[in-house]
């Protein structure tokens, strides 16, 4: 049901673990619906680049799986660029999500964009115009206005 | 490490040599259709016949009360649709229990959009229904009354004779959903005042697709598919003769000596949940503690989702399930869980092991050292147990 790469990141997990003076936390989901995913991440306040990034995830194999590899995409990228990062880039860099799971993907790109805009908030600056997950996505992701792709 | 540990047993069972032996013939040399007057055809007839009377036999009812049908929950779905519109006429309210079978739930759900009016009964922090709501939800318009004899996720068995009796004086049919618990605990149709029971084969060591339903003579059965004599008319289609054969002999093997396997298994059972709540903290068993299957034990693991406990414990070669959503394909986590009182996240990480004869004290403690290892594991990485020690240092 799952690729390789999927297993490989559920079982083998990269930046798990938080970040003690991490100025950027993004949290993400609901328990109700099983899956929450919490990101910490270090920017570079000079360059605007994610020096570090870490993850913590209550959900299936597929949510572990999403975290770890967004988290991998956006590490040592600027801010700007990890906001381009889309679910459908985490998707096709584990080769594929079971379609049920694809939500696993959004939750991974909105809890992102979620540490991002908290990053942006922290230094008092306003957020760039289209991001809006500000740890907002707190109803189940079925009744998320997100797009799957 | 090579042999791996099923202790998926509420799920699916592995067919019984003993009983492979006996289908067999029936899927070789030995293929004439019951229906047929010659030899081939009175030799099928005969094993079927001799099947339906193993089945009697195992729950005190006559071979003429027995129904062959595809599965567990077809027999669910003929029983109650059945009973529902045979009686339309004497009332439109059925009553039942809010952790039943989707078998039993999605029909009752569907008899709904068709008029009828079913109470869904609440239950215990255990999972049990008590006999006086039943019989206090019973109204003049009240047909049937349906209650699982065991919880297949949490294993906790029913009132299923005082349940008998009430329905009994108040004149009211009462079906129940057998499929757990045939073989696991004795079942007598006649003392428990069962009207109706359910039962599949594959649950007890006989084959996938092989069914029965069991009707007290007297109570009226509508045919569920037409086009044939088959099963006395009620049940068209060739029969599935060597599943039939198999599910006979099954039967059998399983209702022979049930007090024996109950004590081995119940052994096994509350070594792993003691174990277990020994030593995995935020640990909590799901179901009655001695009210429940002798192989079922079902365990709900704080601030850790099902999935992938299951998907760990796969790797280390056991199978074992879980009632998280997750696994379930929807997101909403297992009706039962929560019908009990559990809290979704609780819900979402529960683990069942349904143990069987073959499983071993061995492998209940490598189960258990390896799900203390999983859990830790999940919770290293889990936000909610962060949250959680963060808020009780």
């Amino acid at each position: 049901m799952y690729s390789e790469k999927v297993m490989d990141h559920f079982s083998n997990p990269r930046n798990v673990g938080e970040i003690e003076d991490a100025n950027a936390v993004g949290e993400v989901g609901n328990p109700q619906c099983g899956d929450i995913m919490k990101i910490y991440m270090k920017i570079n306040e000079e360059t605007n680049i994610i020096e570090d990034v870490k993850f913590k995830t209550f959900g299936c194999g597929a949510a572990i799986a999403t975290s770890s590899m967004a988290t991998e995409l956006v590490k040592g990228k600027s801010v700007d660029e990890a906001l381009q990062m889309t679910n459908k880039a985490v998707v096709e860099a584990l080769d594929g999500l079971p379609p049920v799971k694809l939500h696993c993907s959004v939750l991974a790109e909105e809890a992102v964009q979620s540490a991002i805009f908290n990053y942006y908030e922290r230094k008092g600056l306003t957020p760039p115009a289209g991001l809006k997950c500000s740890g907002c996505c707190s109803s189940c992701h079925h009744h998320h206005d997100h797009e799957e792709e | 490490m090579n042999q791996r540990i099923y202790v998926d047993n509420a799920a699916t069972t592995k067919v019984n040599p003993q009983v492979l032996e006996a289908m067999l013939p029936y899927l070789g040399g030995t293929y004439g259709n019951p229906s047929s007057i010659y030899a081939e055809g009175r030799e099928a007839k005969t094993a079927v016949e001799t099947a339906r009377a193993q089945v009697a036999t195992a729950i005190g009812a006559e071979p003429n009360e027995i129904y062959f049908t595809g599965s567990g929950s077809e027999a669910d779905n003929w029983a109650i649709r059945s009973v529902a519109r045979s009686l339309k006429e004497k009332g439109n309210h059925i009553i039942t229990t809010a952790v039943e079978h989707h078998a039993v739930l999605h029909t009752c759900q569907s008899l709904e959009k068709e008029g009828f009016e079913v109470t869904y009964l609440p239950v215990d922090a255990y999972g049990r229904v008590s006999a006086e709501d039943v019989k206090a939800a019973i109204k003049d318009t009240t047909v049937l009354i349906t209650v699982m004899f065991a919880n297949n996720e949490i294993g906790t068995l029913m009132p299923i004779s005082q349940i008998g009796a009430v329905a009994k004086e108040a004149g009211v049919l009462f079906h129940t959903d057998a499929v757990q618990a045939i073989g696991m605990v004795p079942i007598d149709v006649k003392t428990m005042n069962i009207d109706l029971l359910s039962l599949t084969g594959h649950k007890f060591h006989g084959p996938k697709g092989s069914g029965a339903l069991y009707v007290r003579k007297g109570v009226k059965l509508n045919s569920f598919i037409t086009g044939g004599a088959q099963e006395r008319g009620r049940r068209a289609g060739t029969e599935n003769v060597p599943g039939i054969v198999g599910l006979g002999k099954a039967i059998e093997l399983a209702t022979a000596d049930i007090p024996k396997k109950a004590a081995y298994l119940t052994q096994l059972r509350d070594r792993y949940i003691s174990k277990i709540l020994e030593q995995v903290p935020y640990a909590q068993l799901n179901g009655h503690p001695e009210e429940r299957l002798p192989g079922n034990a079902n365990i709900s693991f704080s601030f850790i989702e099902g999935e992938g406990l299951l998907l760990f414990l796969d790797m280390k070669g056991i199978s074992a399930s879980s009632g998280s959503a997750c696994t379930s394909g929807s997101l909403d986590p297992s009706h039962v869980l929560l019908a009990i009182g559990r809290k979704h996240e609780e819900a979402h990480g529960s683990l069942r092991c349904s143990f069987d004869m073959e499983n071993t004290i061995e492998d209940v403690d490598a189960i258990v050292a390896a799900v203390s290892e999983i859990v830790a594991r999940l919770r290293a990485m889990s936000p909610l147990y962060e949250t959680f020690l963060k808020e009780n240092k």
